[in-house]
C-alpha cells in the first residue's frame, strides 16, 4: 500500500525488537470471539486512475451544471479569486492539527486572529471566535449562549429565519427545558413587531432574527434591538449572506448583541452543502460565554508578538461538562479560505462585490416582475434575494422552467403555509444581464 | 527555507486604494433608489487593502510558520495524524461534484447522492452497524447526535432517564456532549489496568442511567477486553452503549464495534479515514447505529430505489436536523476515495501497521520514560514525565524541546488519569526512519534533562517564536487587531 512506508524487512526487525513473533500477537488483548475471521466485504483496492474514473463517472450523473441556476437560500454561487484555491491548498495549511503547539503553528494562529478581526469589522462587534460548523449550528449556539447570559428560558426565533436553521435550533434546545417561540412576519416580509411585542416578556432571553432574512428582506434591526432590550433580552442576528455586510450597516452598530452566520459566500464552493463556515461575534462582556476556539495575542520569551489559543477554560477539554459548548474540531481551513478571500477583495473589492449583487438583483426583480402574472411578494428592501409570487402553484412553474434548463428559485410552500405560489430567487455577481434576460424570456413563455 | 522575515498582520501592510482582485463592471443600469429603506454602512473601517502579490506573500510566509504532516512526524495521541493522500484532494475538487447546489432537485444530484449512500454502506460494513447518518460535522457533533438518539429512544419509552456514565479517561467532549443533551454525568474511575471494572460498572448502572459512553481502545490505547460483558451489564438495565470511535484506527478490519454489542458510535473521518485536519477542521463525524436507533436518525436520510436516490424528510421519530444540508460533503468524498484505495486487505494492514508502529515506539522508550500502566496497548501509548520530574523537567519542557529537533510533540497532559502525560500515536503512515528519528530525539532529550535541564526549560530555541506567554494571553485578552 503506497500510503504505508513499512517494508516486510522493517516489519520483521520491528517485531523482533518488540519481542513478538507476528503482528497478530499485538492484538492478543482483543477476545477471539469478536475478531473478524476474514476480510471485510469492501470494494477495492482501486488504483489511482481507477479512483479518478470512479468519481468522474459519478460526476457525470450530476446534471446540475447543465442548468442556469437561481438557487440560493443559504448557499451561494459566488466568484472565487484564483489565489484562494492556490494559497489554501498549501500543505502547510491543509495538513496541520489544531494549533496546540503555538510555537510551530503561528501561521494558523495568525490567520485565525486576522479572521476574528475581519469578522469584528464586518459585524461591528468587539470579539469573534475562530469558527463554528455552519450557520445553522451557529444560530443554535447563539440562542444557547443568550440563555447562559440572561439565564431565562424563553427564546424567540423569527419565523423568517432559514427553515433549516430553525430545525437545528429545535433539535439543540428540546432536551434542555427551554421554550422556543416563533415570531410571525409582516407584509413587508420582516419580523412582525406587534407579534414580537406581545411575545416578549420578563422570561425572554433573546430574539434571534435573520438579516437579510430567508425572504431576502433586510430587517429593521434598530427597532428590533430597541424592543428586545426594553424587555431585558438580547438581540441575536444570524446572517446567511454575509456579503451583504459589504454594503449594509454592521448589525453591532444597530443594537445586535450577538451576530452569527454562515460565511460560505466568502470563498467556499457550493460543495453540495458542506463544509461551510459558521462564525460568531459578540460584545466583549459576553466573552466567557462565547463557544468555540479563540486566538489571542501575546508575547514570547524574547518579548516578540505571537498568537495562542486562549480563554480555553470555556472549553470542553478543560471544563468537560461545564463547558460553554461541546465543540472541538471546527472549520479552521474554511476560515482560512474566507480570510484569504476577504483580504484579497479588501475594502474596495468587498464593497464592489456587494454593489454588483444589489444592483443585479434589483435589475432582475424589475425585469421579472414586468412579466404579467409575476409580482413581488414582500415590500421590504432586499439585497440579492427576493420572493416572487406567481398565478399558480410554484412547483408547476418550476417544473416547466426546469424542462427549459432553468432552476428558477426555491419553493417556499413546504416551510410556509400560504406561500405555495411563491419562490425565493437569488442573484449573484455571476449572473450576467444576458442570463437574467434569458430567465425572463423563458418565464414569459412558460406563463403564457 | 528558514523564515527570517517577521510577518506583520495584513492590516499593518494595508494602504488605501489597493485591491487583490479585478471584478467586472456592472452590466445593468445602476439605480440608486434601491437603497431606499436600507441602512447603509459608511465604510469598511480598517478593512485591508493589499495587492494580489502582497496577499500571496503574506499567506506563503504564514504557511511556512506551520508544522504539518506533509513535513514530518505528528504523534498527537487520539488525533490520528496520518498522511493525507493527495488524490483525495483532487477528487474533492472535481467541479462536477463540488459545484452542485445543496438544494438542487434530487434528480440533478444523483451522482452525489450515490456517493454518500455508498460511503454509508461501507461505514456500516467496517463498523458492523446497521445504519449511518453522515450529517454531523465533527467528532463532538457526532457524539451529541448519538446521545440525542439515545435520549429520543428513552423518551419514546416514557422516561428519558437522568444519568450518563463516563470513565475518567474519556475525551472532554464526552461529558460535554452528554451535558448539552440534558444528562447528568457520572464518572467511573479506571482500575489499575486503566480500564473499566465490571464491579464498578454494575454498581453504577441503574435504570436511571441512559447510556455508558466508552472509548475503545481507551485513551491509554488499552482495549477494553471485557467490552461484551460491559455491554451486557448496560443492556440488562435498559441502557445503551455509546462508543467514541476516535480510536477506530486500532480496530478497523480486525474487529467491529457492532460485534461488541455497541449500540451507537461516531467516527472521525478526519482521523481514521485520512481526511486532512486543516489546522482545526473541517472534520466529519458520521454516526452509526443499530436498528433499534435507526428511526431516530437526523433528517433527511438517503434512500435508494431502483437505482434512483431520494432524500426522505418524512421520519416522524427523527431527532430533526443537527446541521444545515447533509454534512461535510467534500470530506466524505475524501474518505470514500481512501477506503476505495485501501480495499479490505489494505484497511486491515492500515490498522496492523498503526499498532506495530505504536508498540515499536513503546518498546524503544520503555525504561527511558515512565509508563504508568503496563497493560498491552494498540495504536497509541501513554508515557509520563515522572522520571524527568526529578530533574525539574516537565512534559511541557520535553514537548517544547522536541520542537528544536524538528518534530511535533505528542498530546500533552491527557488522559487526565496519567499525571504529566505524553500520549503518542504514530499511525501507520510513518516510515521506520521517521519513527527512529523520534525515538532517538526522545532519548537525547532524556539525557539533556539529566545533564542540562535548563536547556529544556527554556525550549524551544530555534522556532519562529520562542515559548509563548499563555497566561498573559488569557489574563489580558487581545482578540483582534485594532487601529492605533
Amino acid at each position: 500500500m503506497s500510503y504505508i512506508p513499512i517494508s516486510e524487512q522493517d516489519k520483521k526487525e520491528m517485531l523482533a525488537r518488540i519481542g513478538v513473533e507476528s503482528v497478530e500477537d499485538l492484538f492478543c488483548c482483543i477476545p477471539e470471539s469478536i475478531r473478524l475471521k476474514g476480510l471485510l466485504n469492501l470494494p477495492g483496492p482501486l488504483s489511482e486512475p481507477e479512483i479518478l474514473e470512479y468519481f468522474e463517472e459519478r460526476g457525470k450523473k450530476n446534471s446540475f451544471d447543465r442548468y442556469l441556476s437561481f438557487l440560493g437560500g443559504g448557499a451561494y454561487d459566488h466568484f472565487i479569486p484564483a489565489v484562494v484555491d492556490y494559497l489554501s491548498s498549501r500543505g502547510e495549511f491543509v495538513s496541520p492539527y489544531t494549533p496546540y503547539q503555538p510555537e510551530v503553528s503561528q501561521g494558523t494562529l495568525q490567520v485565525i486572529f486576522e479572521f476574528q478581526t475581519l469578522i469584528c469589522q464586518l459585524t461591528g462587534l468587539d470579539i469573534a471566535n475562530a469558527s463554528l460548523y455552519d450557520g445553522a449550528t451557529g444560530a443554535a449556539e447563539a440562542v444557547l449562549m443568550a440563555n447562559r447570559v440572561k439565564n431565562k428560558k424563553r427564546l424567540l426565533v423569527a419565523s423568517n429565519v432559514h427553515p433549516e436553521y430553525r430545525q437545528v435550533i429545535y433539535t439543540y434546545t428540546r432536551n434542555l427545558g427551554l421554550e422556543v417561540v416563533e415570531i410571525p412576519y409582516d407584509r413587508l416580509g420582516r419580523v412582525d413587531q406587534k407579534g414580537l411585542e406581545s411575545a416578549l416578556n420578563s422570561h425572554t432571553s433573546v430574539l434571534l432574527c435573520q438579516s437579510p432574512n430567508y425572504f431576502g428582506v433586510v430587517e429593521d434591526l434598530k427597532s428590533l434591538g430597541e424592543l428586545t432590550h426594553r424587555h431585558d433580552a438580547l438581540l441575536a442576528v444570524v446572517i446567511s449572506e454575509p456579503l451583504s455586510l459589504g454594503l449594509l450597516e454592521a448589525p453591532g452598530k444597530l443594537g445586535a448583541d450577538i451576530v452569527t452566520g454562515e460565511a460560505q459566500s466568502f470563498g467556499l464552493p457550493l460543495s453540495y452543502g458542506g463544509p461551510y463556515l459558521g462564525f460568531m461575534a459578540c460584545k466583549k462582556e459576553f466573552v466567557r460565554q462565547l463557544p468555540g476556539r479563540i486566538a489571542g495575542q501575546t508575547v514570547d520569551a524574547e518579548g516578540r508578538r505571537g498568537f495562542v489559543l486562549t480563554l480555553s477554560t470555556r472549553e470542553q477539554h478543560i471544563r468537560r461538562e461545564k463547558a460553554t459548548s461541546n465543540i472541538c474540531t471546527n472549520q479552521a481551513h474554511c476560515a482560512l479560505r474566507a480570510t484569504i478571500y476577504l483580504e484579497t477583495l479588501g475594502r474596495q473589492g468587498l464593497k464592489k462585490m456587494a454593489w454588483l449583487n444589489l444592483q443585479k438583483a434589483a435589475y432582475a426583480l424589475e425585469t421579472l416582475t414586468a412579466i404579467p402574472g409575476v409580482s413581488r411578494k414582500f415590500g421590504g428592501p432586499v439585497f440579492n434575494e427576493f420572493v416572487l409570487e406567481f398565478p399558480t402553484d410554484w412547483n408547476r412553474i418550476k417544473q416547466k422552467l426546469e424542462e427549459k434548463g432553468i432552476l428558477g428559485g426555491l419553493a417556499l410552500g413546504e416551510a410556509y403555509q400560504g406561500l405555495e405560489k411563491c419562490a425565493l430567487v437569488t442573484i449573484t455577481e455571476k449572473h450576467s444581464r444576458e442570463k437574467i434576460d434569458r430567465y425572463a424570456q423563458v418565464l414569459r413563455e412558460v406563463l403564457k | 527555507m528558514i523564515n527570517v522575515i517577521r510577518e506583520p498582520l495584513i492590516f499593518e501592510i494595508s494602504s488605501p486604494g489597493k485591491s487583490g482582485v479585478r471584478l467586472p463592471n456592472l452590466d445593468v443600469p445602476e439605480k440608486l433608489d434601491v437603497l431606499e429603506g436600507l441602512t447603509v454602512r459608511e465604510d469598511l473601517e480598517g478593512f485591508p487593502e493589499v495587492s494580489e502579490t502582497e496577499v500571496t506573500r503574506h499567506f506563503t510566509r504564514l504557511s511556512q510558520m506551520n508544522y504539518c504532516v506533509d513535513f514530518g512526524f505528528y504523534p498527537l495521541g487520539s488525533c490520528t495524524m496520518k498522511y493525507n493522500p493527495k488524490l483525495n484532494e483532487k477528487v474533492a475538487g472535481m467541479a462536477s461534484l463540488a459545484g452542485v447546489h445543496p438544494l438542487a432537485p434530487e434528480k440533478l444530484a444523483q451522482g452525489n447522492l450515490e456517493l454518500m449512500k455508498t460511503l454509508e454502506k461501507l461505514l456500516c460494513e467496517i463498523t458492523g452497524m446497521d445504519a449511518v447518518s453522515l450529517q454531523p460535522a465533527a467528532g463532538a457533533h457526532g457524539e451529541l447526535t448519538g446521545m440525542m438518539l439515545i435520549r429520543a429512544y428513552h423518551e419514546a419509552q416514557g422516561n428519558p432517564r437522568k444519568y450518563v456514565l463516563i470513565p475518567d479517561s474519556a475525551h472532554g467532549t464526552n461529558p460535554s456532549s452528554a451535558h448539552i443533551c440534558g444528562y447528568v454525568v457520572r464518572e467511573i474511575k479506571s482500575n489499575d489496568r486503566g480500564t473499566i471494572s465490571l464491579e464498578d460498572l454494575a454498581r453504577e448502572m441503574t435504570e436511571e442511567v441512559a447510556a455508558l459512553m466508552v472509548t475503545n481502545p481507551n485513551t491509554l490505547g488499552v482495549f477494553e477486553s471485557e467490552i461484551c460483558q460491559i455491554s451486557e451489564i448496560v443492556h440488562a438495565k435498559g441502557g445503551f452503549v455509546y462508543m467514541d470511535g476516535a480510536n477506530l484506527n486500532a480496530l478497523a478490519g480486525i474487529t467491529r464495534p457492532g460485534d461488541m454489542k455497541v449500540d451507537v458510535l461516531h467516527l472521525n473521518l478526519h482521523k481514521t479515514f485520512s481526511t486532512p485536519h486543516g489546522g482545526g477542521g473541517p472534520g466529519s463525524g458520521p454516526v452509526a447505529v443499530k436498528k433499534i436507533l435507526e428511526p431516530y436518525l437526523p433528517v433527511p436520510i438517503i434512500e435508494e430505489k431502483d437505482g434512483q436516490y431520494h432524500l426522505n424528510y418524512n421520519r416522524p421519530k427523527s431527532i430533526g436536523r443537527v446541521k444545515s444540508f447533509y454534512g461535510q460533503f467534500l470530506v466524505m468524498l475524501k474518505a470514500l476515495a481512501y477506503i476505495l484505495a485501501l480495499g479490505p486487505a489494505g484497511l486491515r494492514e492500515m490498522t496492523e501497521i498503526a499498532v506495530l508502529n505504536s508498540n515499536y515506539i513503546r518498546k524503544s522508550l520503555e525504561g527511558v520514560y515512565h509508563l504508568k500502566y503496563d497493560s498491552p496497548t494498540l495504536h497509541e501509548c501513554v508515557f509520563s514525565d515522572k522520571f524527568q520530574k526529578d530533574f525539574g523537567v516537565s512534559n511541557l519542557d520535553i514537548s517544547k524541546r522536541l520542537l528544536d529537533y524538528g518534530l511535533h510533540p505528542p498530546t500533552m497532559s491527557f488522559p487526565l488519569i496519567v499525571h504529566g502525560a505524553l500520549m503518542i500515536e504514530p499511525t501507520e503512515t510513518e516510515s521506520r526512519r521517521d519513527l527512529d528519528l523520534f525515538i532517538e530525539a526522545m532519548k537525547a532529550i532524556d539525557r539533556e534533562a539529566r545533564e542540562n535541564p535548563e536547556l529544556l526549560r527554556t525550549a524551544p530555541h530555534i522556532t519562529y517564536v520562542r515559548r509563548l506567554d499563555e497566561v498573559q494571553a488569557a489574563r489580558n485578552p487581545i482578540l483582534r487587531w485594532e487601529k492605533k
